[in-house]
């Protein structure tokens, strides 16, 4: 049997158990999040150092007489010593509850519906990535990175009889392949093979199109002076800017609260430029369209277009807060699937519409250094480039920009290409995370570089 | 250890003593586990064999203008299993805790070291997991069986309100977490490690909105104020007055002018030298960074084997040391989760750097001394080399002296933002809270204060280090490193100090 099916039965179980014992007038979630994953972090090419997880971690939201307690733990898959342990914090929970203050902006546990969604994959057998890990190194390729595979499940049933499931057998190889340039300065190019079926041969491919780019990073790099430059973000680099837009951006109590980078724009003080186009779009499948609460999100949500906000994310519980209509988003009101859309700037006129400027492919440390004018600082990372009249001259050393989303996806977005590229999560603090983007390259006219 | 923890515990909250049910202490039904007796079952799998079985409990208790935000806590109960076999160490870990669920791992790992040991990075040895017998008890203070949950849930609230001094404040938090930790490391070589730390941490912070501008203040930073030991962290007269002070500077924050752009002297309080000292010093000393281990995540580090011994790294009123001896710091332990010992240690002496921060696994690799700081953030991740208490010792100078001596400079406090490259030399590090200094003395407060520079010539900007009462010893749960991630504790305990000549710049006006 699976181990994803042995999790999904043990939760089944155990939430019939808890569920048959709740009394009148209480109310309950449980949510699962299992993995069983092998971690395998490459150093040189070698293995440093390998772990297999099997986790299966239980949340249990309890609501009664106006009030919530939300507790998680770990299960052991021995359905009698779980269910006992869940019992003893549902007694907890009911001792709480009797002393906590009333919770006004409480989202009662209802049915939403049954949606379950099952992704199988094929995932490669390790001695077969050890044996072509060897190979690139009898290669001389300096390899440093983690393959991560396996099995995941996000699960979630309530007292009102809700079930729902979204399982995915899925592996990333997220790596940095290095080397030493004339100088004796090291550079490095970044690559992600990522999906549901392993291929073979279609590793190698991309293992031999990234250690193609190795040769160019072996010319001496040029030491650029801060200043405004032009500058060509590739998908990997748009993917790091999105992700600024759920930290304190797109959400609508991070707005209300005044913690949102987009109180501006919001405020109609500045407008982006209508070639951004932002949604969340469950389309790609990366992750399960219901949240926490078993709330199944529209299958796509217009985010940001004709340069102003459509929707801000709003959760039931924002919702009742502030007397507004939510849009079943999570409690952390954060993008769970974002798709930019591509724009009409082909591949092959990328170099020549850039002329002159920095063609950057990764960033890397991004944080706010004015929210409120949604400014931010970051550096420059792997294979970045100076580029003169549409030819690639040479890498460059590392820069740290600071300049505001306003400016990148506003005024100064010249161009966004007409290639989305889906780049899936490689988080993995506490456990796999699941999701993914969908993200173009962008052309930007003047971006401030500082140091 | 105060008691056996193999135990199965009572299932009822604790109604007894002289606070009213329910009090803060919250013990599950946890499952039965006996470390000793499982070691037994699954040592014959691998040369070697190491059992780590831990139990956390966190929790986090919040309120937001007024209202309870959050009640809740995670528990934490599993083990991690190492099996040594042809050189190589692989780790499996499981939460189940069955004999079949605990042999399953253990041979799954130990198939996979077997695997892994032709294509290994280098060969190890239970050199690396010296025998060690101990038990560590960290401070407790007043526990949690003290307190009813409706008292500080009252607390909680109490705060909000006190930050909220004006209409103006928007969003008034007040978070507090408490966590007890036990872990216990067996090896087939007898070691046998048991330590239990108690924690808690806190935050109270106001967002004042008003005329277009939005700003945001806190004690001391959203998550530096945390400690080992108990209650007591809570004087609650004190805390809520504090509040008030927070609410009044947020406001002020509003009507500040913004930092200027220029080069000029720079006092950071120790709740910003925390940061500091965390980015530019604490990750660039990993001896895994160095050994490229984090090339492709966090990144490398622009210090060098042979800078040990050799390299000035700032100037000479600069002495930092790894302390895990430190009391109620943070990340103070008696072993690392490799069974090392934890001694204090100076990592740079004078503005030298002399050693660096690595367990045993990195030590043999580079033939370089290093510290017991090999820790992982829990039952499902393997320890690697990380930061603990990292300290920058205090000088003799007073604040006022500083303050003194600087013509035109700023004094920043409380981190808000930070960057920096992944060889740890650009940075850019933002604070909540800046105080204009002219002539000597401090004159007004300025909104959006950013200071950047470059690791090494920023800390042969150090003119003087601040004594004993301008100290503090803080810290984050939220240090990111490794693959698969961890999210570890750290603490820092360092006083004020004053740089010559560094650039700052505010926001936009
Ligand atoms: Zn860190």
């Amino acid at each position: 049997m699976k181990t994803t099916d042995t999790h999904r039965d043990l939760f089944q179980a155990l939430s019939n158990k808890i569920y048959s014992s709740l009394h009148q007038g209480e109310s309950m979630t449980l949510q699962l999040a299992a993995e069983h994953q092998d971690y395998l972090r490459f150093n040189q090419t070698r293995v440093r150092q390998m772990t297999q997880v099997e986790q299966i971690r239980l949340s249990m939201r309890f609501q009664s007489e106006g009030r919530r307690v939300a507790f998680s733990l770990d299960l052991t898959s021995d359905l009698h010593a779980d269910t006992r342990s869940v019992l003893s914090l549902l007694e907890r929970a009911r001792e709480e509850i009797k002393v906590l203050p009333e919770d006004p902006f409480l989202s009662p546990i209802e049915n939403h519906g049954e949606h379950h969604e099952d992704h199988p994959g094929t995932l490669p057998p390790l001695p077969e990535l050890l044996e072509a890990m060897g190979f690139y190194e009898k290669k001389k390729l300096d390899l440093a990175g983690l393959y991560a595979g396996g099995s995941l499940l996000r699960a979630t049933t309530n007292s009102q009889g809700l079930y729902q499931s979204f399982s995915s057998d899925s592996f990333f190889l997220d790596y940095s392949l290095f080397t030493l340039n004339v100088a004796g300065e090291n550079k490095a190019v970044k690559g992600l093979y990522a999906g549901r079926s392993w291929s073979t041969p279609a590793f190698h491919e991309e293992m031999t199109t990234s250690a193609a780019q190795l040769p160019v990073l072996g010319t001496p790099s040029k030491r650029l002076e801060p200043g405004r430059y032009r500058v060509f973000f590739s998908p990997k680099a748009v993917d790091a800017l999105i992700g600024m837009f759920s930290w304190g951006g797109v959400s609508y109590a991070a707005y209300r609260q005044g913690e949102s980078a987009l109180q501006k724009l919001m405020d109609g003080e500045v407008r982006l430029s209508p070639h951004f186009r932002l949604e969340e779009d469950f389309g790609l499948s990366l992750t399960p369209r219901f949240n926490s609460l078993g709330e199944i999100t529209p299958t796509s949500l217009p985010i940001i277009a004709d340069g102003e906000v459509e929707n801000l994310l709003i959760s039931s519980r924002t919702a009742r807060e502030y007397g507004i209509t939510g849009n079943h988003a999570d409690s952390a009101e954060a993008l769970r699937s974002p798709v930019m859309a591509p724009g009409n700037l082909a591949s092959e006129d990328i170099l020549r519409r850039l002329g002159t400027g920095l063609y950057l492919s990764n960033l890397h440390y991004l944080n706010w250094s004015d929210r409120f004018n949604a400014r931010f600082t970051g550096m420059t990372r792997y294979a970045c480039f100076w580029v003169e009249d549409g030819q690639i001259v040479a890498p460059i050393k590392d820069l740290r920009f600071d300049e505001s989303l306003f400016t990148l996806f506003g005024s100064a977005l010249e161009a966004v290409t007409d290639r989305a590229e889906i780049i899936m999560a490689t988080d993995t603090y506490n456990q796999r995370a699941l999701g993914g983007t969908k993200v173009p390259g962008i052309l930007v006219d003047g971006v401030r570089f500082t140091l | 250890m105060s008691g056996p923890i193999t135990m199965e515990s009572n299932p009822l909250s604790y109604r007894g003593g002289n606070v009213n049910a329910p009090s803060l202490l919250i013990t599950p039904h946890w499952p039965g586990f006996e470390p000793e007796k499982a070691l037994n079952l699954i040592q014959k799998e691998a040369e070697w064999v190491g059992l780590r079985w831990v139990r956390e409990t966190t929790q986090r208790r919040s309120a937001r203008n007024g209202l309870p935000e959050n009640n809740g806590a995670h528990f934490s109960f599993g083990v991690m299993i190492e099996t040594l076999i042809d050189g190589h160490i692989a780790y499996a870990g499981t939460s189940d805790l069955s004999d079949q669920g605990l042999l399953r791992a253990t041979q799954a790992a130990a198939l996979k070291a077997k695997e892994m040991a032709t294509r290994k990075a280098y060969a190890a040895s239970i050199k690396e997991r010296p025998t060690s017998v101990g038990r560590y008890e960290g401070p407790k203070g007043r526990w949690l069986d003290t307190e009813a949950l409706a008292t500080l849930s009252g607390h909680l609230i109490e705060c909000t309100h006190r930050l909220k001094v004006s209409e103006a404040i928007v969003t008034a938090v007040a978070e507090v977490s408490l966590i007890e930790s036990e872990v216990w490391y067996l090896t087939s070589s007898g070691t046998n490690l048991q330590q239990r730390q108690f924690m808690t941490g806190q935050h109270f912070g106001a967002i004042a909105q008003g005329s277009g501008e939005t700003q945001q203040r806190s004690l001391n930073g959203p998550t530096a104020r945390c400690q080992q030991g108990g209650l007591e962290a809570f004087d609650w007269d004190q805390l809520e007055a504090a509040c008030e002070g927070v609410g009044e500077q947020a406001l002020a924050l509003l009507k500040a002018d913004n930092c200027p752009n220029e080069s000029l002297d720079l006092i950071l309080a120790a709740d910003q030298m925390l940061l500091q000292i965390h980015e530019s010093i604490g990750h660039p000393l990993e001896l895994d960074r160095i050994l490229g281990d984090e090339r492709n995540y966090a990144g490398w580090s622009f210090i060098k084997p042979s800078d040990f011994g050799v390299l000035q790294y700032g100037s000479p009123l600069m002495n930092v040391t790894f302390d895990p001896t430190y009391p109620g710091e943070f990340a103070s332990y008696r072993f690392d989760d490799g069974g090392a010992p934890a001694t204090r240690e100076f990592l740079i002496q004078e503005g030298l750097l002399v050693r660096g921060l690595g367990g045993l696994e990195s030590q043999h690799r580079l033939g370089l001394q290093g510290v017991a700081n090999f820790r992982s953030s829990g039952w499902n991740r393997a320890p690697i080399d990380r930061m603990a208490n990292i300290n920058l010792e205090p000088g003799h100078s007073r604040l006022e002296d500083m303050i003194q001596q600087v013509e035109r400079g700023i004094l920043m406090e409380a981190n808000r933002s930070w960057s920096i490259d992944d060889v740890r030399k650009k940075f850019q590090f933002g604070c909540e809270i800046g105080h204009l200094i002219e002539d000597g003395r401090m004159t007004r407060i300025l909104k959006n204060p950013n200071y950047r520079g470059v690791t090494v010539p920023f800390w042969h900007a150090l003119a003087a280090v601040g004594d004993l009462s301008t100290s503090n010893h803080f810290g984050t749960p939220y240090c990111g490193k490794g693959e698969p991630q961890q999210m570890i504790r750290v603490g820092h305990a360092s006083p004020a100090c004053l740089f010559r000549d560094i650039e700052v710049f505010g926001g936009a006006s």
